[in-house]
């Protein structure tokens, strides 16, 4: 086997030297698939497919027509739509599904000659921080094998980490592609609400869902951002904000002096593993030390994150899973003589316990009676926290804070206590609550040798000074 | 029991849902046609496929903001849609798109007018928009149930009146000045049996001069006017007998029992589903601009009451002609078309015109049970039998033959050569001595009438007259056969 470049760029060079081809990269790829299945990463493998399409593209290649995503073998977040492919959400309830359509990101990277190689595991309807809700079973991590990838974007981060393809889709609602990224040793992407078209993502909750990248380096994780963002008129929350040259940006570097870094100190209290404080301090010493100038802020309603977001995202989710009901498609219960019956035994037998969870709160807070106290309350919550955001940033261009408060855990060590797991996403939710776009970027390893993410969060539609910040970051 | 009956006063408000006549669906760019077979105009958005998002039609919006308008109703710049969340297997979402908080259109009338002449206003408390679910079918299989989701996602605005109706009569004709409107807008095709148009009744009964209102039940899904008179009558008979008999009416929803015209409770306040509405996440809000609202005033049609009364003044028509004939707008276009095909714009040729359609048009409208759209004879050609008429070429009788003639016509070309040679055929005689003839020879051939007449019974002139102008085929001057009529007989 022909050995792999690690980046994009150095991939395109070979392609275009001869060097490699397509086909040797998705064999590659498809080596490593088969070698680690003991991870359980994918779903499903589109190993003839791909094979096939990577011939093709070589053609395109040798007659000087590939697109701009030619060598970039991608896996997808099993609730992405992929045409004409199972897509199962790491449920029950999708079995036998197949759909009809390609999610709008999917048309874009196929049309730029990105290959698809497979779709990858993850939490029960994205739910879940450690991809042990999935149907499928647990995604290990390809670090330490006794231990998560984290999730919900388990698999995405594990393909990546364990070299199963170049790049990923994944998606977030609360930092389920920054959790794994970190878990993982990797980058991840969450990019601003509406730059990239949620049309063909599984609804989770729908104003806080984004589609993001996992990769190893940010050229790459700019170039297929910058295929996939754009306004698309199938999905009215997608922005109409013109495209900036990532792929170009992402090359760049800050002048230290013209940037000023928030550290909020609420991002650092109580619950935070020792070693990663130590090292995100450390890292943000060492930007000072290069001239980035250091800010103070406050972020005063972080206390109130965890509350308000999952009281809104069970809200949403509750009614967004309404439609897996078993009466047009996926899982239908065979033990039933009603249609009442129909609907609760498709949906009990169907979902799992974490989805049902959620279901049954986001029910209960939108109910008469309740949805005052509860609903209305966490969406006024979550305009001050839009407010700390919108006022933080007046003063600085980033906000700096460790990506999770530990590093992966070990299978079935939280599984039993929903409630710390839920505090898994407590760095992360306000990104999603504020809309704002941030990256995980690797920052160092704990005491047991696992890694973990520094988080940088940016300004709406920042994602370019994100992309170049990651080279002051890492070099 | 009238005089029970008389005590009481009920309390009326409807909720009326019309599907608006848009190409696509509301949410998808599937067709929103009627007839198709099941399950053919659905796609991945309609059928609620995982990952599909929906996108606002704006047409939807013109047409709701035409009716706002058109009720007087004060239309919200900024509004939102809503989810209402319920299961049903032909609602394929689990929820329902709608409007709760911030309908798009608010506080409007509307005016009727009542059998003993006097108008009255009935509020419009809302308009807003929404998506209808599927159709389910429960009777074509006997252990399961079909749903056709051709319906799913179709665009329907509903319009909630304020409780102000306050007997059967105004609620029919506030139902049927709403179906009036809408078809004047060309929005809504009127049809309640295809279900096009739908209407929720709110009913409750209090005692005369009692300021509170009694306690309320909802009858869902009138499909006809006469089904919503008579549900309304029922269930204030209901009502009025609950408390009579010392009972206390309670919130229930009921439906309508047609064949036994009663109404019966379906559900009750503690059964009532709490649809769990909240802010639609996957719609942006609709912004309504001064300019869009500008566009839209300015493509209003002339509403029937202000084209009653210009069709008053501008052609002299009686009122009840103009009424009958700006009941429909296709009607009342129809009517203009005739009379702006008319060689002369005298007011006897308007009249004819006038004439020719309320009672010629309409009668085969009626015989073949169609609308004035699906109406052979252009208005233009009645335009050339009323200009015959009124230039004395022939005779109304004749015209009516005319007419007839035409009916069997198959283009506009047919038609005008059918008229030219019928016009020709039955071109009015006003030769006194060719009548004379005619005359003479149906008195040769009714002697016993003749005597009879003699003998004084002089109303058979009517059937000579007719017995003469059925021999010249209508073609005689009526004026002129009267008096050689009268001429004859007398002298004889």
């Amino acid at each position: 086997m022909k050995k792999i470049p690690p980046g994009l760029k150095e991939i395109q060079k070979d392609l275009s030297l001869k060097n490699i081809t397509c086909v040797d990269l998705v064999k590659n790829y498809l080596e490593n698939i088969n070698e680690r299945k003991d991870l359980n990463v994918f779903i499903s493998v589109f190993e003839n497919e791909a094979l096939a399409r990577a011939a093709e593209i070589d053609a395109k290649l040798k007659s000087g027509k590939a697109g701009k995503l030619a060598g970039a073998v991608i896996s997808v977040k099993d609730v992405i739509s992929v045409k004409d492919k199972k897509l199962t959400c790491g449920s029950k309830i999708l079995s036998g599904f197949e759909t009809l359509y390609n999610a709008t990101v999917i048309e874009r990277l196929l049309s730029e000659d990105a290959i698809i190689i497979g779709k990858v595991n993850c939490d029960e309807f994205a739910m879940g921080s450690s991809n042990e809700n999935s149907f499928f079973g647990p995604v290990k991590n390809p670090i330490d094998t006794t231990r998560v990838p984290g999730g919900s974007s388990g698999g995405s981060a594990a393909s990546v980490a364990a070299k199963m393809c170049l790049l990923s889709l994944g998606s977030e609602t609360g930092g389920s592609i920054r959790q794994p990224a970190s878990f993982c040793g990797i980058t991840g992407l969450k990019a601003t609400y509406g730059r990239i078209s949620r049309f063909g993502l599984v609804a989770f909750a729908s104003s806080f869902d984004s589609i993001g990248i996992f990769g190893n380096n940010n050229y790459d994780i700019a170039a297929l951002l910058k295929v996939i963002s754009g306004h698309d008129s199938s999905d009215s929350t997608s922005s109409d904000i013109s495209v900036p040259d990532y792929t170009e940006l992402s090359e760049q570097k800050f002048k230290p002096e013209d940037i000023k870094i928030g550290f909020a100190s609420e991002y650092f209290e109580e619950g935070l593993d020792p070693d990663i404080k130590k090292g995100v301090l450390e890292k943000i010493d060492s930007l000072k030390g290069k001239g980035f100038q250091v800010e103070e802020i406050s972020l005063p309603h972080t206390k109130y994150v965890i509350q308000s977001y999952y009281i809104l995202t069970s809200a949403e989710a509750s009614s967004n899973l309404s439609r897996f009901d078993g009466v047009r498609y996926g899982y239908r219960s065979e033990n039933s003589q009603t249609m009442e019956e129909m609907y609760v035994n498709s949906r009990s037998e169907g979902f799992g316990d974490e989805v049902k969870r959620r279901i049954m709160l986001g029910t209960y807070v939108l109910s008469a009676g309740y949805y005052d106290a509860y609903y209305r309350k966490a969406q006024k919550v979550r305009r001050l926290i839009m407010n700390d955001f919108e006022n933080a940033f007046g003063k600085v261009d980033f906000i700096i804070s460790p990506t999770t408060p530990n590093t992966a855990f070990r299978l079935g060590e939280k599984i039993e206590d929903p409630l710390s797991m839920y505090l898994n996403d407590i760095y992360t939710a306000s990104v999603n609550l504020a809309g704002i776009p941030a990256i995980s970027i690797p920052c160092g390893i704990d005491r047991n040798g696992l890694p973990f993410g520094i988080q940088i969060m940016g300004k709406k539609f920042d994602e370019p000074g994100l992309l170049k910040i990651w080279n002051n970051i890492t070099e | 029991m009238d005089t029970v009956l008389s005590k009481y006063e009920p309390v009326i408000g409807l909720e009326i849902h019309a599907q608006m006549k848009t190409k696509s669906k509301a949410f998808c760019k599937c067709s929103a046609e009627f007839h198709s077979s099941p399950n053919s105009n659905v796609c991945p958005v309609c059928l609620g496929y995982p990952g599909t998002l929906p996108v606002l039609n704006e047409n939807l919006v013109d047409h709701i903001i035409r009716m706002g308008f058109a009720l007087n109703c004060s239309i919200r710049k900024v509004s939102i849609f809503a989810r209402k969340n319920y299961f049903y297997p032909d609602l394929s979402k689990g929820y329902q798109i709608t409007q709760f908080e911030t309908p798009i259109c608010e506080n409007g009338f509307l005016d009727i007018s009542l059998r003993n002449k006097e108008t009255k206003r009935i509020g419009v408390t809302r308009i807003h928009m929404e998506e209808d679910a599927g159709k389910s079918i429960h009777d074509f299989h006997d252990d399961e149930s079909l749903v056709d989701f051709n319906r799913c996602g179709v665009p329907l605005i509903e319009i909630v009146s304020e409780p102000d109706i306050r007997s059967t009569e105004e609620a029919f004709r506030y139902l049927s000045k709403i179906r009036q409107t809408l078809i004047y807008l060309e929005i809504n095709d009127g049809n309640m049996e295809e279900g096009s148009l739908r209407c929720d009744a709110n009913i409750s009964v209090r005692l005369k001069g009692e300021k509170e209102f009694g306690t309320r039940c909802e009858i869902k899904n009138l499909n006809s006017f006469k089904n919503v008179s008579d549900a309304i009558d029922a269930e204030i008979f209901r009502q009025i007998k609950v408390i009579e008999s010392g009972g206390n009416v309670v919130f229930n929803t009921m439906t309508f029992n047609a064949k036994e015209k009663t109404t019966s409770a379906t559900r009750s306040k503690e059964e009532a589903h709490d649809y769990r509405y909240f802010p639609e996440p996957d719609l942006v809000k609709v912004t309504v601009t001064d300019e869009w609202k500008l566009k839209i005033l300015e493509s209003l049609p002339e509403f029937p009451d202000a084209r009653c009364k210009r069709f008053m003044n501008e052609y002299s028509l009686p009122f009840s002609d103009s009424d009958e004939i700006t009941q429909d707008k296709f009607f009342a276009d129809y009517f203009e078309e005739a009379v702006s095909g008319l060689k002369s714009k005298d007011e006897t040729s308007i009249r004819i015109v006038s004439n020719i359609v309320r009672a010629e048009v309409r009668r085969v409208l009626n015989e073949q049970k169609i609308g004035i759209k699906e109406f052979n004879i252009p208005g233009k050609v009645v335009s050339m039998i009323a200009d015959s008429v009124f230039a004395g070429k022939v005779s109304v009788t004749a015209s009516k033959e005319i007419f007839n003639i035409l009916l069997k016509g198959n283009s506009e070309e047919e038609m005008i050569s059918l008229f030219n040679k019928a016009e020709s055929d039955l071109s009015q005689i006003s030769d006194s001595s060719e009548i004379e003839s005619v005359v003479l020879k149906v008195l040769d051939e009714n002697p016993k009438e003749v005597q009879r007449y003699k003998g004084g019974e002089k109303k058979l002139a009517g059937f000579f007259v007719g017995k003469i102008m059925q021999e010249s085929r209508g073609k005689a001057n009526p004026k002129i056969v009267n008096e050689l009529l009268l001429k004859n007989l007398e002298t004889e």
